[in-house]
């Protein structure tokens, strides 16, 4: 029996099997055709393609320099087709700083987890946004150490079970979560920042568009933006896929409100 | 060119620049502070990149990520600064980006003081960070010599694509010597096939420290060991004075290695032949060298503002050859000629060879203030 489509090792179908049909859907040009390590209902891939996606639509796939951090996400330059530097854990800022400052005609942006961002590398998230580095942050906020096995994250929501919160995260002793978007909004320096998700079709939406607007601000010139983005970790927060984006909706989403921190003026007229 | 007088620290930021230096990140810290504080006018003036970071460790990163795009990149600090870098140069080595780092070495440890060291021989010279690395560590004696050695510190780290490192004592950067400045360069731009510029018409590019499978691993450690190797056979710098017709050898670098000068200088008024090696590279060492004169010399003093740091690399490239004494003075103080001609004065009393008929009483000189033997 001839199998339906037959990929080849770019990950395109055969042509000869695609006369007179239209693509409808495929691989963004900025990611690269090859397997991804993350575990099986992680929104790491949904929100590599979003990224991708709106790097192919911007055409800056070819003067775009990422950042990837130390965590789940530090493949990532294995997985998209454009430049990278692979930055010590917390650092990525500092390095995006370095490149963008000597490439002021490129687009930077880092790819940082939570603890990789809100914990190690606070001084540095905090600093490159009230400089005002042209830099474009994706925060992918999972609430937990991924990459490590599933220990308490500076933004493990209270009560939350995790390896090293086995009891669950009690704030008389482990603290409270960090919410960057609120407080890195009180930056002049920062011209973007919004919090989405990627729980489901409808939020994944929003939360490309606000990809878009965040490397349009750089572009622009406007000065620092990030996107925090809400994302499901169902192996370290051992739910199924399925639950884990349910999860986003009712257990993260009240203690991290989706909404725009800061849009200033003039990146409210970016289309 | 004539000669004009310089401040150590703003020296060698102007040195930087004149070799072509298109970025600096840097953090405030004494005794380099004048360092950054010019490079904040002299940078901008000139269009290129000055950034006051939020600490050393960001500075260092940003270092990192310039030095990824093939710039000529420098940062410089003290002591208490480089401990924090050593993150970020293990990553940088481990990545294989050039760039040229400042060490204006104070007294440790700890927060220690602001008065000059060179206590940091171990951090610089061994490694520092995590994992297999080196950095070419190159100790000026004079304003002078730091600006030499900064301007062709560039030319090295591209060459090598490996860290330099100018490591000065606190003296170096705070006295004022005359100078002939070298002459401006062109900034060079060139692709290597390396560099992170943006993926226009060719494949993307990764710059990474990682190599997760230990066969990946072992052989980007092979690559780093090959490149060490070449800079051993290449790069071995080191002064000589009087070592020729010398019965004992002080081995001394940077503000030591002047001080060493002195007292050799008043022992050979006394009869007494002593010569000196300065090594100039730290890293690679000049073992052979050293190897070679005490095959003659059997009497070895070294001499260091620390505890013995270098003596151990001293020792290694003697063997049982000669014997070697170390002196040091700590804490920032630094020692004086007639300490380091009491030193002298105490091996060539033990040292037959050493000591000249007719060289009167040298027991005055044999029990420095306060010394630390190691």
């Amino acid at each position: 029996m001839l199998p339906l489509t037959e990929f080849s090792s770019n990950g395109h179908t055969s042509p000869d099997l695609l006369s007179g049909l239209t693509v409808a859907y495929e691989r963004p040009r900025a990611l690269r055709p090859v397997v991804t390590h993350y575990c099986p209902g992680c929104t790491h891939g949904v929100i590599h393609r979003l990224v991708a996606e709106v790097i192919d639509e911007l055409g800056i796939r070819e003067q775009t320099v990422g950042v990837a951090s130390v965590g789940c996400s530090v493949f990532a330059y294995n997985y998209f087709d454009c430049d990278f530097a692979e930055a010590a854990h917390g650092r990525a800022p500092a390095m995006a700083t370095g490149i963008k400052r000597v490439l002021p005609d490129h687009v930077v942006f880092t790819y940082q987890g939570d603890g990789d961002l809100a914990s190690i590398g606070m001084a540095e998230i905090v600093h490159a946004a009230t400089r005002g580095e042209k830099i474009t942050v994706v925060f992918v906020n999972n609430g937990v150490y991924g990459m490590t096995g599933g220990q308490m994250a500076p933004t493990t929501v209270p009560g939350m079970k995790t390896t090293s919160s086995q009891l669950g995260r009690d704030v008389t002793k482990m603290g409270y979560p960090v919410r960057v978007s609120e407080m890195l909004s009180t930056l002049d320096g920062a011209a973007y920042i919004v919090r989405r998700s990627v729980h489901d079709p409808a939020h994944i939406n929003r939360t490309k568009k606000a990809l878009r607007t965040a490397f349009q601000a750089q572009l622009a010139g406007l000065g620092f933006s990030m996107v925090e983005i809400l994302s499901a970790c169902p192996v370290n927060w051992d739910l199924t896929p399925q639950a884990a984006l349910q999860y986003i909706k009712d257990t993260m989403m009240p203690y991290f409100p989706l909404g725009d921190y800061k849009v200033v003026e003039a990146v409210k007229g970016l289309t | 060119m004539s000669k004009e007088l310089w401040k150590g620290n703003e020296a060698i930021a102007e040195a930087a620049v004149r070799a072509g230096l298109q970025a600096y990140f840097g953090y405030p810290i004494t005794p380099q502070t004048e360092l950054l504080e010019y490079l904040s006018r002299r940078m901008p003036d000139l269009g290129r990149v000055f950034v006051q970071a939020e600490s050393e460790v960001a500075a260092i990163n940003m270092v990192y990520g310039a030095a990824c795009t093939g710039v000529r990149v420098m940062t410089s600090s003290s002591s208490p600064g480089m401990s924090l870098m050593q993150e970020g140069l293990s990553y940088i080595a481990g990545s294989e980006v050039p760039c040229v780092l400042v060490d204006m070495m104070r007294g440790g440890p700890g927060l220690g003081n602001i008065a000059p060291g060179q206590a940091d021989y171990f951090q610089l010279v061994k490694g520092g960070g995590h994992g297999d690395y080196h950095s070419i560590v190159l100790a000026p004696a004079s304003v002078q010599e730091a600006v030499t050695l900064t301007y062709t510190a560039f030319d090295l780290a591209e060459k090598h694509r490996a860290i330099v490192i100018i490591a000065a004592d606190g003296n170096i950067g705070q006295m004022m010597e005359p100078v002939i400045m070298p002459p401006m360069r062109e900034i060079v731009t060139g692709d290597g096939g390396w560099q992170l510029t943006g993926a226009r018409g060719r494949e993307h590019r990764v710059i990474a420290s990682i190599g997760l499978e230990p066969e990946q691993l072992e052989a980007i450690n092979f690559r780093l060991q090959a490149r060490y190797a070449a800079i051993q056979a290449s790069e071995v710098r080191y002064a000589e004075l009087d070592t020729d017709d010398a019965d004992i050898l002080i081995v001394a670098f940077g503000s030591a290695a002047r001080i060493a000068h002195s007292a050799i200088r008043e022992a050979r008024a006394r009869g007494i032949r002593v010569g000196l090696l300065r090594p100039i590279t730290l890293w690679p060492f000049p073992s052979a060298r050293i190897a070679e004169l005490t095959k003659r010399i059997s009497r070895v003093l070294v001499v260091e503002m620390n505890a013995g740091q270098m003596v151990e690399d001293v020792r290694l490239a003697v063997g049982s050859q000669a014997s070697v004494d170390f002196f040091g003075r700590l804490g920032g103080f630094v020692p004086m000629p007639d300490e380091i001609l009491g030193q002298i004065a105490a091996i060539a009393a033990r040292s037959p060879a050493a000591a000249p008929a007719g060289a009167g009483d040298l027991t005055g000189f044999q029990k420095p203030i306060r010394s630390w033997q190691a």
